[in-house]
């Protein structure tokens, strides 16, 4: 369930990223004032094995396919929520550099779907709930396998959410949730499944080790709220940089959204921080409506000398509808392929005979 | 993922890539990875219906490839290997989206073929930067990056350990899945009690280990940070190479340049 770059839009993979980075720092700072240099290289080492333990299938009775572990309650369970989160983080921000798994923007989506919800409401809220402090073969299963399917279900909630309001795809909200909860049900319940399995290991074989993961937790709430305050105030206000920046992109989603479907339901929560700016794209987003002869107007328009953090509205707004008259496009956009690729290869040919 | 050993394979592969010695492995990791984020950036926020507009922002990885002497090959093979997962979202557009965007003489494409076919093409652009980053500047100098741009250090600290010991517990784990995928008969054993208790062993073998290496890391006087053997600095070079290809993803962007070469071309022929 990574989500993936091509499916995001600046706004949304921009305020994720705040919202992750938020609580790796939280996290970063709460793992430092612990000041257990044992769990340095212990976090380290328990990424790596996630990693293996990912890599290792087993074959699921009955219906002939088979399974792994994903592991975010797993570590939880051993390591407290902090020092998981970003044992969690880290294990993604490799698998998207090294396996194209999800991507660069989609990073912070990622790390959210798949770290905030198990370490920091699935753990404390729900396992430990039934769990207990004194945890036991029979609560241990029954608690793991509750806590990831509820884990995974926010997940896929979170999935459903981001990249509705990305609004690359056309998919209707209702319909992907229809899709992704049950398949991630399924997904959830062997997750639990394993988790109990190898903590139930853990168990029998170590129990201090699950005992000192306990012990040093102050009881959930306290903590949760601080996350939540820190990640929100991050996201706010990330958030509304980035879409300010981004303002003219979520705009011509909405033009392309009421023009092309005719409804507009997926409008997302970045709404409101649009709301605001209302004005200011309304002056933006006249100028190249339909006008493809006037480029050179646009740009004097456009304040996004910033860095990375370009997106302003025109261009793609007035090419979604130029998209429908001109073959001129095509023929440009296959002229342009051309030249990238004979550029790409004359400069391969000229490093290599240097 | 054929099997484990295969992708463990792979992934030293991209690893030793980074190794290479060209101009632009030289170039500051800070400026590599912000010029990635711009492309990225730059990339999805175009509107779900850009496509050819998106083509120019090829130049990027392909400039990359040649000039960091990457095999295109290589790179194309794992970008095709992530492609089913995008046209699995893409394909469900057309469904959904059928208004007819573009006409070519009495045949029309409905938007949502456009904006799958735009889903494929963002796809191959950012999964194939995030992968040439590597291939150029390598997991470690990214970490460093991170670590000079902010990133806290515990999570660099992290990032680094994990990094070290990927390669070391992957071969550990296909040692195990192999002696286990041997002894299974008619595909018994392969069930969740035997993997419970060997990927619970592994996890206790990992956990003894993470012991030893405190002990060892102790013995060396480590304080929680790891040097570099070369620091290298942000200086002109990576000035340059940030502003230069920032400011040609904001044109490209700004600009639908293959529209105006195609009316240009267009125009010429009529």
């Amino acid at each position: 369930m990574h989500m993936a770059d091509a499916l995001l839009s600046p706004a949304v993979g921009g305020t994720m990223w705040a919202a992750s980075s938020g609580t790796i720092a939280y996290c970063s700072a709460k793992v430092r004032k612990e000041l257990d240099d044992r769990k340095v290289p212990l976090m380290g080492v328990l990424g790596a094995f996630l990693f293996a333990a990912q890599m290792i299938n087993f074959s699921i009775p009955g219906t002939g396919s088979s399974g792994h572990l994903g592991g975010g309650l797993l570590l939880t369970i051993l390591l407290g929520p902090h020092a998981a989160f970003l044992v969690i983080a880290s294990v993604l921000v490799v698998q998207a550099l090294f396996f194209a798994d999800g991507g660069l923007l989609a990073l912070g989506c990622n790390i959210f779907n798949l770290g905030f919800f198990p370490a920091f409401v699935a753990y404390p809220f729900i396992y430990r709930k039934i769990a207990g402090e004194r945890p036991d073969p029979v609560r241990i299963p029954v608690a793991a396998i509750v806590a990831a399917v509820a884990g995974l279900q926010m997940g896929a909630f979170a999935v459903v959410l981001e990249t509705v309001s990305s609004g690359i795809t056309s998919l209707p909200f209702s319909t992907f949730v229809i899709l992704m909860l049950p398949i991630h049900l399924a997904i959830g319940i062997v997750e639990g499944v394993v988790t109990a399995a190898v903590v139930t290991f853990v168990y029998k074989a170590r129990p201090e080790i699950l005992q000192a993961a306990v012990e040093p937790l102050p009881v959930a709430g306290h903590p949760l709220r601080n996350v939540l305050l820190a990640f929100l105030a991050a996201a706010v206000l990330t958030g509304g940089v980035v879409s300010w920046f981004a303002s003219g992109d979520p705009d011509g989603l909405e033009w392309s959204i009421s023009k092309v479907t005719g409804k507009d339901e997926l409008k997302g929560p970045e709404h409101g921080i649009h709301g605001v700016l209302a004005a200011l794209q309304e002056k933006i987003a006249f100028l190249p409506d339909y006008s493809f002869k006037k480029p050179a107007e646009a740009k004097s328009e456009d304040p996004g000398a910033e860095g990375g953090a370009k997106p302003e509205g025109e261009a793609g707004k007035g090419e979604g509808s130029k998209m429908g008259t001109s073959v001129s496009g095509i023929v440009g956009g296959l002229i342009t392929l051309v030249i990238v690729f004979l550029a790409g290869f004359l400069l391969k040919r000229r490093s290599q005979a240097a | 993922m054929a099997s484990i050993e295969g992708t463990i394979l792979d992934f030293k592969r991209l690893d030793q890539l980074a190794r290479g010695g060209t101009s632009l492995h030289r170039i500051d990791a800070r400026a590599k990875v912000l010029v990635a984020l711009a492309f990225i950036l730059s990339v999805v926020s175009f509107d779900r219906y850009a496509l050819t507009a998106l083509f120019p922002f090829f130049l990027y990885p392909a400039v990359v490839i040649a000039l960091g002497n990457l095999p295109a090959g290589y790179f194309a093979r794992k970008v095709a290997l992530i492609l089913p997962f995008a046209l699995a979202i893409g394909m469900l557009n057309p469904l959904f989206d059928r208004e007819v965007v573009v006409r070519l003489g009495s045949f029309g494409v409905t938007g949502g073929w456009v904006s799958c076919a735009s889903i494929v093409v963002r796809a191959i652009l950012t999964v194939s930067a995030a992968l040439l980053l590597v291939g150029v500047t390598g997991f470690p100098e990214i970490c460093r990056a991170l670590e000079r741009l902010g990133v806290p250090q515990t999570f660099a600290v992290q990032l680094l350990f994990l990094y070290r010991y990927i390669f070391v517990l992957t071969e550990e784990g296909a040692r195990s899945s192999r002696a286990r995928d041997l002894r299974s008969f008619g595909g018994k054993g392969l069930g969740i009690q035997s993997y419970g208790s060997l990927v619970g062993h592994l996890l206790l073998r990992t956990w003894m280990r993470a012991d030893r290496i405190h002990m060892a890391m102790l013995a060396r006087g480590f304080t929680g940070e790891f040097h570099a053997l070369q620091p290298s600095r942000f200086g002109g070079r990576e000035l340059l190479f940030l502003l230069g290809w920032s400011a040609l993803f904001i044109v490209l962007r700004l600009r639908n340049v293959p529209h105006l070469l195609g009316s240009l071309v267009t125009g010429a022929m009529r």
